[in-house]
């Protein structure tokens, strides 16, 4: 069938990016050392590009639409914020910054709750509007944004600096401990929505379908609304902030596979954000030796995506 | 089987249904008519559950639709709205298909197939099944979308304005196409309509609604009268009886 073999083509595609990464420019006699510094980053990937993905792709179908990104919820503002605090209240000396694995649970933590006391108020009141939620998430991703404007202004130049790092998408924040902690977080996260993975087939014909098709929408959305965030905070948390790649992923996968069903959208779109990020790592560490980042490569392959798929809309 | 006691809904402080009290028969075709505004379409909504309400009850098998099982009262009860954009790219098998989601959950059995399969051909869709949703026109549309919900085999069916923006040889054949659901099938139909003699000629108990309230709620020849239609649409109205039907001229 074809859709399997496309399916075999993107896998084939994944562990072809995969050798790559791994294997390319390795001088005789260093191969183990090499290994033991791409394969945790290769972890490290391949977990970030399952979160965003099926983040990503989640959230579009919940919202009904395949321009917005979680982005819009505001947990990357959030997730500069907490760095940019820790660092200008506690200095980039504070165990916060030096200790990855007490950062990574700190952001998270942080994340996670901001989100839950959203929804709280939001699921517990009449209206389940989804839209209301995106513009409380737009509001509050300004409001932090500025506040971040305001500390990064004020704040000790050479802080500034540690702080700018941690402010790009790289694969240098990944130890071995937090590989472990993410890789438990997505699992429970993928346990507790397999089952209900076949109602997001339905919840994308709309909300109205989906409660007359007997689905618990209101349920359903609150529990992979969290699920998403989980997800997207897991990713940023791992390499910060990567806004275009989810976007980008999702919609090159409804483009590739025409279908429904997420079962197979969520696999596709995994392997999708693994070649993405797996071949935009290999450039920047090969072609623009750490010249450029990872975040301004997807941002720019992401954004004239964007732009196309824009003027596409427009013609149609 | 169905019917709503003291049922109400606020717009904000604006009150679109007044404790609103009605049954609907078992077995039969049943319309709302009123003005635009007079909380038709909000009382299906309500009894679909797609909107919350702000008080009463609307029992439906003796039991309130909150405290269904959301499963169980779509193998019972089933909506079909008319304002359908998909943000899917879907054939109309595929659209049909879904209608099976209540009894399967997407793993479709033999018997789901069966089911899929005798709805397609109920709707003379059996040529286009594999065509794209988005390339049919509204007619077809809206049959793909009718295959769905009498795959979903509910005995409650409701419409919201089925009517809407098709000409009258499709109107006709929608109306004809009902009357058989309710016919053939035993299927309950409710609908919401803004066409007064189609109403009249294939509605077995019509239910008025003005201003959130119900004003008269009864046969075709009780409620397709002078009186009751000159209160609820507020202008002058003849009615005619053509070949045993209320005929309507408002015009």
């Amino acid at each position: 069938m074809q859709l399997n073999k496309k399916k075999f083509l993107l896998l084939l595609l994944t562990i072809c990016s995969l050798c790559l990464y791994l294997f390319i420019d390795i001088k005789p006699g260093t191969f183990d050392y090499a290994m033991k510094l791409r394969l945790p980053k290769v972890a490290g990937v391949i977990l970030a590009a399952v979160c965003l993905s099926a983040g990503t792709l989640i959230f579009q179908t919940l919202v009904n639409n395949r321009i917005l990104t979680p982005c819009i919820l505001g947990l990357t503002p959030l997730y500069v914020l907490t760095q940019t605090v820790i660092i200008f209240f506690w200095g980039s000396t504070s165990l916060l910054v030096v200790n990855k694995t007490a950062n990574f649970l700190l952001t998270i933590v942080i994340m996670l709750m901001c989100s839950m006391f959203l929804y709280r108020i939001l699921f517990e009141r009449q209206s389940q509007n989804i839209l209301l939620l995106l513009l409380i998430g737009t509001v509050l991703g300004s409001l932090f944004s500025s506040f971040n404007q305001t500390l990064q202004r004020i704040i000790d130049p050479n802080e500034f600096m540690v702080l700018q790092n941690k402010l790009f998408a790289s694969l240098t924040n990944i130890n071995a401990e937090i590989l472990f902690l993410g890789a438990i977080l997505l699992f429970s996260v993928i346990i507790w929505c397999y089952k209900d993975l076949k109602y997001l087939d339905v919840i994308s014909m709309g909300k109205e379908q989906a409660i007359s098709l007997g689905v618990n929408y209101k349920q359903k959305v609150k529990k992979f609304m969290l699920a998403v965030t989980i997800l997207i905070s897991l990713a940023t948390a791992m390499i910060g902030p990567v806004t275009f790649l989810g976007f980008l992923v999702v919609n090159v996968t409804h483009e590739i596979i025409k279908t429904y069903k997420h079962k197979y959208l969520i696999i596709a779109s995994v392997l999708i954000g693994c070649i993405t990020i797996l071949l935009g790592q290999t450039l920047v560490e090969n072609v623009f030796h750490f010249n450029a980042t990872l975040t301004s490569l997807i941002t720019f392959t992401g954004g004239s995506y964007f732009i196309y798929m824009v003027m596409r809309e427009n013609n149609a | 089987m169905l019917k709503s006691k003291r049922l109400s809904k606020k717009y904000g402080k604006k009150t679109v249904v007044k404790e609103v009290d009605f049954h609907i028969p078992h077995g039969k075709i049943t319309s709302l008519i009123g003005p635009n505004g007079a909380g038709k379409s909000t009382v299906l909504n309500m009894i679909a559950r797609l909107i919350e309400r702000e008080s009463g009850d609307i029992m439906f098998k003796e039991k309130d639709v909150l405290e269904w099982n959301s499963t169980e009262l779509a193998k019972n009860l089933s909506i079909l709205k008319q304002s359908n954009s998909l943000y899917l790219k879907l054939t109309i098998k595929e659209l049909v298909e879904f209608g099976r989601f209540p009894y399967s959950k997407g793993n479709l059995t033999a018997e789901d197939r069966e089911k899929v399969d005798i709805a397609i051909e109920y709707m003379e869709l059996d040529d286009i099944k594999d065509r794209y949703l988005d390339e049919l026109s509204g007619g077809q549309r809206q049959r793909a979308y009718i295959a769905m919900v009498i795959a979903q085999d509910t005995e409650y069916l409701m419409l919201d304005e089925p009517l809407n923006n098709i000409d009258i040889k499709h109107s006709k054949n929608m109306m004809r196409l009902i009357r058989k659901l309710c016919n053939e099938l035993h299927k309950t139909v409710i609908l919401v309509m803004h066409d007064l003699n189609f109403a009249s000629c294939y509605s077995d108990y019509i239910i008025a609604f003005k201003d959130g309230k119900i004003l008269k709620a009864g046969n075709a020849e009780e409620v397709m009268t002078r009186e009751v239609l000159e209160e609820i649409y507020e202008l002058p109205v003849a009615i005619h009886n053509i070949e045993g039907r209320n005929i309507c001229v408002y015009y």
